[in-house]
């Protein structure tokens, strides 16, 4: 690279002085800090601030009946805990991100297997599938609760009469399998660009080494589709921990609080003006999606790597 | 077995479109040009009497859908627009210096793509700097949550850059600036088409936290508005309503789609799955 392109103001020294005295280094020339310096500041200012006060509101008494805010301690998380919504929450949630991503890896890997080669037929059917991800989850919520109603279309269809979103144990699965379809899409797509990525020759060679379609996907696909698997895996996982609108428009959290994640919750609870209340369960869901989200990333990218 | 796939394939991906994606979309299609007497337990029969016009203006004029079409438009398009400008600056900057602090400052700006944001206290912040309830506030919070997703795709996208696009311009004389806005920008065009669509589509569908930042009344986005006439549903069953609104609600999303439906794949492609 040539040296006399960098000009700054800073360099005053003539030709012959030694390399870098008197002038700013290079990187900081052609490509300065203050291009990153507005995402930062709102990053900062609108996402980090926010969760780092995330850390003292939950240990006030703030809400809608308080006029100044005071340290109480740890009573929120006592109330949390006493009338059973914290484990409740806990559990719901975790057994939600599970389901909904293994239904959505699940349909997309399939359809991205049943879709893979790039004829006309394929890449229609591939935009057909598409677009529930292009439904608002709060619409496909109502899609589906006009689907599974007890007065809906498929017991009109099938004759029957099964409160499909009113169990307290299935229908927190009929909701994720709800996510799952929503989501499905783009699962796809991923699988797509990670089949898309296996050189040819490595299934021409499986094929002349005799191996089936069974084995090929097993020994050769499923291996090379570990980056894929990677990305699709965590961002179901905790993506769907953050989930809110499917539930809401289906079940609203019942039966019987049987669906109610943590932002259903917070959903609840700060609408009857408990802030501080709310904002422990946002503590907790941080810390939960913390301690789910770096074992998992860690985990998974040395399993890539040993592939 | 081949024979089985060869034509076993297309029927079963048939079969599966049609029961999968045919039939939601059929009771949406159906229940949205019905009368409300018929529509109050929705099924797939095809409406008795046909009425998709009063319905589609009901939904607007008893569902506020044009101002709130027109709120969805005034939050998502900003947030987008400062989501890739804003992005594509850092990126760029965390794609091509290499020290301690510039990878620190990175990690720090993708954790957003796995931490939760704090909704509760970002509705606190906003209150006590006079930007609760406002659509700079809504602007402000989904764009410091989507940015993470854009420096991501976009970072990646700009390594795999040659440097010697850049040093050619430079050694013409041109400065970091218009390096950034003839060069970087223009080349990014496949990513941005990809955080374009990415961020539209989490923002124009959002309703958790445009209900704690703007909550209802005059500024609603158009999820609000249709959670409102969801939420009337109990009293009224409008389902015919609630289906008009989500046909409109869609269809936004689905041109954008279509018109860049080749980039979305390429910038996934080449962003996600290295």
């Amino acid at each position: 690279m040539a040296d006399t392109v960098v000009r700054t103001r800073k360099q005053p020294a003539a030709q012959g002085t030694p390399k870098g005295v008197g002038r700013l280094p290079r990187a900081a020339v052609h490509h300065p800090w203050w291009f990153a310096l507005p995402a930062i500041v709102v990053f900062a200012g609108f996402f980090l601030v926010p969760n780092l006060l995330n850390f003292y509101y939950p240990f006030t008494n703030w809400s809608s009946y308080h006029a100044d805010i005071a340290f109480t301690g740890l009573d929120n998380f006592r109330t949390i805990a006493e009338d059973g919504s914290l484990l409740r929450a806990i559990r719901t949630t975790l057994v939600y991100a599970l389901l909904a991503a293994l239904f959505q890896n699940g349909f997309g890997l399939v359809l991205a297997l049943l879709l893979e080669n790039d004829s006309r037929f394929n890449r229609f059917f591939r935009a057909v599938f598409f677009l529930p991800v292009l439904i608002s989850a709060l619409a496909t919520g109502y899609v589906f609760q006009a689907l599974l109603d007890q007065d809906g279309a498929v017991n009109s269809v099938l004759g029957t009469d099964i409160p499909w979103l009113g169990s307290t144990t299935w229908t927190l699965v009929i909701v994720t399998l709800i996510h799952g379809w929503k989501w499905m899409g783009l699962s796809m797509l991923i699988y797509l660009a990670g089949l898309k990525g296996i050189p040819g020759e490595m299934l021409e060679a499986a094929k002349c080494d005799g191996a089936g379609p069974w084995r090929t996907f097993w020994s050769v696909r499923w291996p090379m589709l570990a980056p894929a698997v990677t990305f699709n895996v965590t961002t179901a996982l905790i993506g769907s921990m953050n989930t809110f609108d499917i539930v809401q428009a289906t079940t609203g959290g019942g039966p019987a609080a049987s669906t109610e994640v943590f932002n259903i919750y917070m959903f609840r609870i700060f609408g009857q003006g408990l802030y501080a209340q709310a904002s422990a369960m946002s503590l907790v869901l941080f810390l939960v999606v913390v301690a789910v989200a770096i074992p998992l990333v860690v985990g998974l990218r040395r399993r890539e790597q040993m592939l | 077995m081949t024979a089985v796939w060869r034509y076993g394939r297309p029927c079963l991906v048939v079969l599966l479109a049609a029961l999968a994606v045919g039939v939601p979309l059929w009771l949406v299609a159906v229940t949205s040009a019905k009368p409300q007497a018929e529509a109050i337990k929705p099924n797939l029969d095809l409406p008795r009497q046909w009425q998709p016009g009063s319905n589609y203006a009901d939904a607007v004029s008893q569902g506020e859908m044009l101002r709130g079409f027109l709120n969805s438009l005034l939050v998502v398009v900003p947030s987008v627009v400062l989501v890739l400008i804003l992005g594509a600056g850092a990126a760029w900057v965390f794609a091509r210096r290499k020290s301690k602090l510039v990878s620190a400052a990175y990690a720090l700006c993708i954790s957003g793509l796995l931490l939760p944001p704090a909704v509760i206290t970002i509705v606190m912040e906003l209150r006590q700097l006079g930007m609760a309830n406002t659509r700079p506030g809504m602007i402000a919070v989904y764009t410091g949550m989507y940015l993470s997703t854009s420096i991501f795709f976009m970072t990646g996208f700009i390594r795999a850059i040659p440097m010697e696009l850049e040093e050619a311009a430079r050694i013409d004389g041109a400065t970091p600036a218009r390096i950034f806005w003839r060069i970087v920008l223009p080349l990014l065009r496949p990513v941005i088409a990809t955080a374009t669509i990415m961020v539209m589509l989490y923002a124009w569908s959002d309703i958790f936290y445009a209900f704690f930042v703007l909550g209802g009344g005059d500024r609603a986005t158009l999820p609000l508005n249709l959670y409102q006439v969801a939420s009337a549903q109990l009293y009224l069953n409008n389902w015919h309503l609630v289906f008009a609104y989500v046909v409109v609600m869609s269809l936004p999303m689905v041109a954008v789609f279509l018109v860049g439906q080749r980039k979305i794949v390429s910038g996934i492609t080449s962003g996600a799955v290295k």
